[in-house]
């Protein structure tokens, strides 16, 4: 009995560790998707993030410094991608795709010339890092009641204040906001802005808190997790975190089921369980478990009436 | 920003926009190469040199070009019809898996000339496959072809994991990676087959898929401007309800248009695994697919402009990575960060350097 009850604490406690970069990223692309800023390019600001996060906290020895650092990174890029998207009516799928690629490689030069380490920083160690609060084996350092507080917050702000009605309605018919007197492209760059500073620290999370310092491509595929976690969700902040859920406790799951055999079914693949939430994503895009409609305008840039 | 744009002259859009792009992105990279404590020029040099300054290199920078004309063409194809196939990376890996496959299967029974025809056949139907699937979930159940391409990378990246440690590994391998193929399933190299016609040049990993290559140009070219399918395609891309009311099937040509991407793609694995690894290894398509994206952008579209952005990627991959060796500070992701700018210029900051071109172009009339 006290073993099952352990095992239910490690299995939720490793869940939350894993779901918060996922459930944070949700969030900001939540943003950016509701103000129809379509946002493949999480995984690339998380990437440069947990960077910036690593060598500042490296170099400067403060934990604090380094998420700092991390929300300006990203900012950085969230703003290059509205500086295309908005301002230059860009393709957003094809300035998202430019900004991982452009991540994943400008991470792994820069640390390589600054570190010499082909890539990886230095690790961190005590004050570098973002140590658990109350309980030490479970690694609940601050970020990760960030990312709780995140989703109620989101909720709050999309569905109960006049920025999230407007930003709501500038992802639906920014036509009808443009009409109402209102900026569209204001909007949208706070939506951006938004999306940035929780990427940002969901890289911080990944670098200094997760792990002790940054390695290359550590995010692994974790903003595309959070982009389907935001379709499951169906682009509503409360179902987008529990899809998170659900996807780390599939990642809990897996790092357990390695080389175990289950009665009836043999063993399992990791792999397999490594791709089910990009499967599910498929079925349920696919209309086969009900239905996810994106917001009406996302994707579209927006040309300013005359 | 706001006003009626006057269009540019022609030559402007096809020549001098795409060149203004590559200079802002290779400005930015030289800012770049001066933060991290490097001189851009010598660095360009070294890479100029590293690139084309003997034919070892100039074979190695045609072998990277050959992945980069396939997986540009396959974003092209896919453009012309209207839909972003980002999926050029997993359709290569499973293309690859064709590939690998239909040669592990026969090679010990089929001599080289019935062999290389076959595996070249199945990294087109499985690259192909694999491109169907996201094709049929849009055209039929409306899901974005976008993130549907874009788990299906993931999705081909754990189930080629999975297949190399369980299932191909090569037993008594530490590697995950599948037996060597026998003889009859190697592609010749090209300085063997130079060799044999006189010529001394470098050994490089430069093979006939090359020749592949350059048919897929031309056969792209001519199944998009001088076929009626390839017209029906390029119209749905402009305007599908224009395409509808001249007849066309939007289904069935979406499926069209992606399982030609996707056998395009697949391609990357003939050049990787008949022409290189000689077994099937895990993760060869090491960002071609999506590097194709950048390609396709630079060369807009056209065969022609694929081939010389191929070139020219080509010549940054082999280049780069001579450079690496040269400086110790610059490391081969450089040409992943060039990649990521030219993408950022050319494609979704395309229109920036417009405004100001009208404006001088007016002037100067």
């Amino acid at each position: 009995m006290d073993d099952a009850l352990s095992l239910v604490f490690v299995m939720l406690a490793a869940t939350l560790r894993v779901a918060t970069p996922l459930v944070l990223c949700a969030m900001a692309g939540l943003f950016s998707e509701r103000s129809g800023i379509i946002d493949v390019g999480l995984e690339g600001k998380m990437l440069m993030a947990a960077f910036f996060a690593a060598t500042t906290a490296a170099v400067t020895g403060s934990a604090w410094l380094g998420v700092g650092a991390a929300i300006v990174a990203a900012e950085v890029l969230a703003l290059l991608h509205g500086f295309a998207c908005i301002t230059h009516r860009g393709n957003q799928v094809v300035s998202g795709v430019a900004l991982n690629i452009l991540a994943a490689g400008l991470t792994v030069v820069l640390g390589a010339a600054w570190f010499a380490r082909g890539g990886q920083t230095p690790s961190l160690v005590g004050e570098q890092r973002l140590m658990p609060l109350f309980f030490s084996k479970a690694g609940d350092n601050i970020l990760v009641y960030v990312a709780l507080a995140s989703v109620p917050l989101t909720w709050w702000i999309v569905s109960r204040t006049r920025f999230g009605l407007r930003l709501r309605a500038v992802g639906e018919m920014p036509l009808a906001v443009e009409a109402a007197g209102i900026s569209v492209a204001w909007l949208r760059y706070r939506a951006v802005l938004l999306c940035g500073l929780l990427t940002g620290l969901a890289g911080a999370y990944i670098a200094i808190a997760q792990n002790a310092g940054f390695s290359r491509d550590m995010t692994a595929g974790q903003g595309f997790i959070a982009l389907a976690a935001i379709i499951f969700g169906k682009w509503r902040p409360v179902p987008a975190f529990g899809a998170c859920l659900v996807f780390g406790l599939l990642d809990a799951i897996a790092i357990r089921l390695q080389g175990v055999r289950l009665p009836g079914l043999g063993e399992v693949p990791v792999q397999l369980i490594q791709a089910l939430p990009y499967l599910l994503t498929i079925f349920l895009l696919a209309g086969f478990i009900g239905r996810a409609v994106a917001p009406k305008a996302a994707g579209i840039p927006y040309e300013k009436e005359r | 920003m706001s006003g009626p744009r006057r269009p540019l002259p022609a030559w402007a859009d096809v020549a001098l926009v795409p060149l203004i792009n590559i200079a802002l992105a290779f400005v930015t990279v030289g800012i770049i190469v001066r933060i991290i404590g490097a001189d851009p020029f010598h660095a360009l040099r070294l890479l100029v040199v590293g690139a084309l300054g003997s034919s070892e290199s100039i074979g190695y920078t045609l072998y990277y070009a050959t992945n980069f004309i396939f997986t540009g063409l396959a974003v092209a194809v896919a453009f012309h019809g209207g839909l972003f196939n980002i999926g050029g990376e997993g359709q290569a890996y499973i293309g690859g898996l064709g590939c690998g496959l239909a040669v592990l299967a026969l090679d010990r029974y089929l001599p080289v000339w019935a062999l290389i025809p076959l595996a070249i056949a199945a990294s087109a139907l499985f690259g192909a496959a694999w491109a169907a699937v996201p094709a049929w979930l849009q055209a039929w159940r409306g899901s974005h072809i976008v993130i549907t391409t874009i788990m299906f990378n993931f999705v081909a990246s754990a189930l080629m994991v999975y297949l190399m440690v369980n299932v191909l590994i090569a037993p008594g391998s530490m590697t995950p990676q599948s037996r060597t193929f026998a003889a009859s399933g190697k592609l010749p190299a090209v300085h063997d087959l130079l060799r044999g016609l006189g010529f001394t040049v470098g050994p490089s990993a430069l093979n006939l898929s090359i020749v592949l290559a350059l048919l897929c140009c031309l056969g792209v070219w001519v199944f998009l401007w001088h076929t009626p399918g390839g017209y029906a395609l390029r119209t749905m891309g402009h305007n599908p309800q224009a395409a509808v009311y001249a007849g066309t099937d939007l289904r069935r040509m979406t499926m069209v248009a992606m399982c030609l991407s996707g056998a395009l793609a697949g391609f990357v694995g003939v050049n990787e695994l008949l022409g290189v690894h000689q077994r099937i290894v895990l993760d060869f398509p090491a960002g071609y697919g999506f590097a194709g994206i950048a390609v396709a952008l630079m060369g807009r579209n056209h065969p022609i402009g694929i081939v010389l952005a191929a070139l020219l990627f080509g010549a940054l991959q082999q280049g780069g990575t001579e450079l690496s060796f040269e400086f110790p500070t610059i490391t081969r992701e450089m040409v992943v960060v060039i990649q990521g700018l030219i993408i950022l210029f050319s494609g979704a900051l395309v229109h920036l350097p417009r405004p100001w071109l009208q404006a001088l172009l007016a002037r100067v009339r």
